[in-house]
């Protein structure tokens, strides 16, 4: 299980990141982040993922305290952060170099074959796509088989059409071992389409706001009207996030800064 | 190597079969050659035909005939041999402490504010400057013709290696924080790579100041190297020497940057620019 105990991230420079965040997520669940912009999501994966670490509370995985990167927890970034210099097979096997070359081999063979790249191993990143490149990426997060995999926004510089056919490599790539994700997205039919559960937070400082079920079966069908309701939900949720009003430390309440 | 990216960029549509690259781009080159040569020719014909008067400047035939004969009397070599030694061995001097200076200040915050500072100030004073001050120190010889290449070469590789350290895009470094590398893996398995463009640069426009450099030493005194003919040539009324000497150099230097050019090619077949090679 992953657990993130009342975590607070305060900069140096004064902006209060995140206050008390507590969440668990069981081990095999999906949940997504959803929030408006500047609300924390983002800061609270890097957290999560020992890339930065909060200035109270703590993260643990399985009961291991994660202070700098584990092994057991991948990242997927916003941007697919390929090695140039590395062909994508090397890519994919960038954090494998503990492995003997054989298995290495096979994990990698197996993984482009999975995200149906198989005869892409020598070529240069600069020669994929945008999705082809974010699928290396899920891959070589995927390889090192961690229990936990967490996803920046992954598929927010993608087009529609791309984006769609990602969200489902990545659902039948989460099946074959289950990981436990946390994927921010600010897309709710991303959230609704992937998540067993949706945590929608509030900005300023970033707050959970609501932690919304959807227990939909999957495949889930984007046009059925349960998946609508899911969505209304969701947004319903986002909406009143944004709208609350942010207490300050005098106890007053101010709109939101958006008075321009 | 300013024609070879033109060059590539036309050649781009036919890149599918090397045949039709090799045929492109040698037109291509013999385009560039059209210049030079049609000068040369012109210039040749109105010596011949007595229009000009070729005391002062040379016609080519003189030109590469004075070439010829410092080849074949092993005087050429004698010359050539002693300035490519002074260049390297400067190049290697100023180059090595450039990088490993470039490398600790790129890396370090705190080595960069310490000695940043007083080498950008150094950086300041031109470089001939020094010439009187090393020649005191060290002698009219060879040490002190290296000091100043070692000096020339040394400001352009510092700034490079400093500047491509200091700019390795973050959100790639921590792909290597995310996979747990050690520092030195983290050096080997992607600072080093990802500099390698920016070092290669850096250490062609090193070489390139140390041939001006040598030039400089050489021209304050010396008994062989290519900069000794040059003082000669004038001092004997011999342009068509200075004018071998100055073609000497150009085709060492082209050489030169050509080997490091060729060298590294294969480690940067990854580039995604307009120069691709595979």
């Amino acid at each position: 299980m992953l657990s993130i105990d009342q975590i607070c991230k305060i900069y140096p420079n004064g902006t209060h990141a995140l206050d008390k965040i507590a969440l668990d997520v069981g081990a095999g669940e999906i949940v997504s982040l959803v929030g408006g912009s500047g609300c924390g999501k983002t800061t609270l994966l890097r957290m999560i993922s020992g890339l930065e670490s909060p200035t109270r509370g703590a993260v643990s995985l399985d009961g291991d305290v994660i202070l700098a990167p584990h092994p057991a927890v991948g990242i997927v970034f916003q941007e697919a952060r390929l090695l140039p210099w590395l062909t994508v097979a090397e890519n994919i096997a960038f954090g494998l170099d503990h492995l003997p070359k054989t298995e290495r081999d096979k994990r990698v063979d197996e993984a482009l074959l999975r995200v149906g790249l198989s005869g892409y191993g020598k070529r240069w990143p600069r020669e994929l796509s945008g999705g082809q490149a974010q699928r290396v990426a899920i891959v070589r997060a995927l390889v090192a088989q961690p229990k936990a995999l967490l996803l920046d926004e992954p598929f927010s510089a993608l087009d529609a059409l791309t984006r769609a056919s990602l969200q489902d490599h990545l659902l039948a790539l989460w099946d074959a071992h289950r990981p436990t994700m946390v994927l921010v997205t600010h897309d709710v039919e991303e959230a609704v389409l992937l998540a067993d559960r949706a945590i929608v937070l509030q900005p300023r400082p970033g707050r959970i706001f609501a932690d919304i079920p959807i227990e939909l079966p999957r495949p889930r069908d984007r046009l059925s009207p349960e998946f609508a309701d899911a969505k209304r939900m969701v947004m319903h949720a986002l909406d009143g996030s944004l709208s609350q009003p942010t207490p300050t430390k005098s106890g007053k309440a101010t709109q939101p800064a958006g008075w321009w | 190597m300013s024609d070879a990216g033109t060059l590539d960029r036309d050649t781009t549509a036919n890149a599918r079969q090397p045949g039709a690259r090799f045929a492109v781009f040698s037109s291509a080159f013999a385009v560039g050659l059209i210049l030079p040569l049609a000068t040369a020719i012109l210039y040749e014909a109105a010596f011949r035909l007595g229009l000009v008067q070729a005391r002062l400047l040379p016609p080519p035939s003189r030109v590469f005939a004075t070439l010829w004969e410092l080849a074949a009397s092993g005087e050429l070599l004698t010359h050539v041999v002693a300035t490519s030694l002074r260049v390297l061995s400067g190049f290697a001097i100023g180059s090595g402490v450039g990088m490993v200076l470039g490398a600790v200040t790129g890396s370090s915050t705190a080595a960069r504010r310490f000695l940043d500072p007083t080498l950008q100030a150094l950086r300041a004073i031109p470089s001939l400057a020094w010439v009187p001050l090393f020649i005191l120190w060290l002698g009219i010889f060879e040490s002190s013709k290296i000091a100043l290449i070692a000096v020339g070469v040394f400001f352009p590789v510092y700034l490079g290696v400093m500047g491509a350290i200091a700019n390795v895009d973050r959100k790639i470094v921590e792909v290597g924080r995310v996979f747990r590398l050690s520092r030195a893996a983290l050096a080997r398995r992607v600072l080093l790579p990802a500099i390698l463009p920016d070092f290669i640069i850096a250490i062609r426009s090193g070489l390139g100041l140390g041939f001006m450099f040598v030039v400089a030493a050489e021209l304050m005194g010396a008994s062989e190297g290519l900069g000794y003919l040059l003082v000669d040539g004038q001092q004997l009324g011999k342009p068509a020497q200075i004018l071998a000497a100055i073609i000497a150099f150009a085709v060492i230097g082209k050489l030169f940057d050509w080997i490091i050019v060729a060298a590294s090619k294969p480690f940067l077949s990854w580039q995604d620019t307009h120069q691709r090679g595979a």
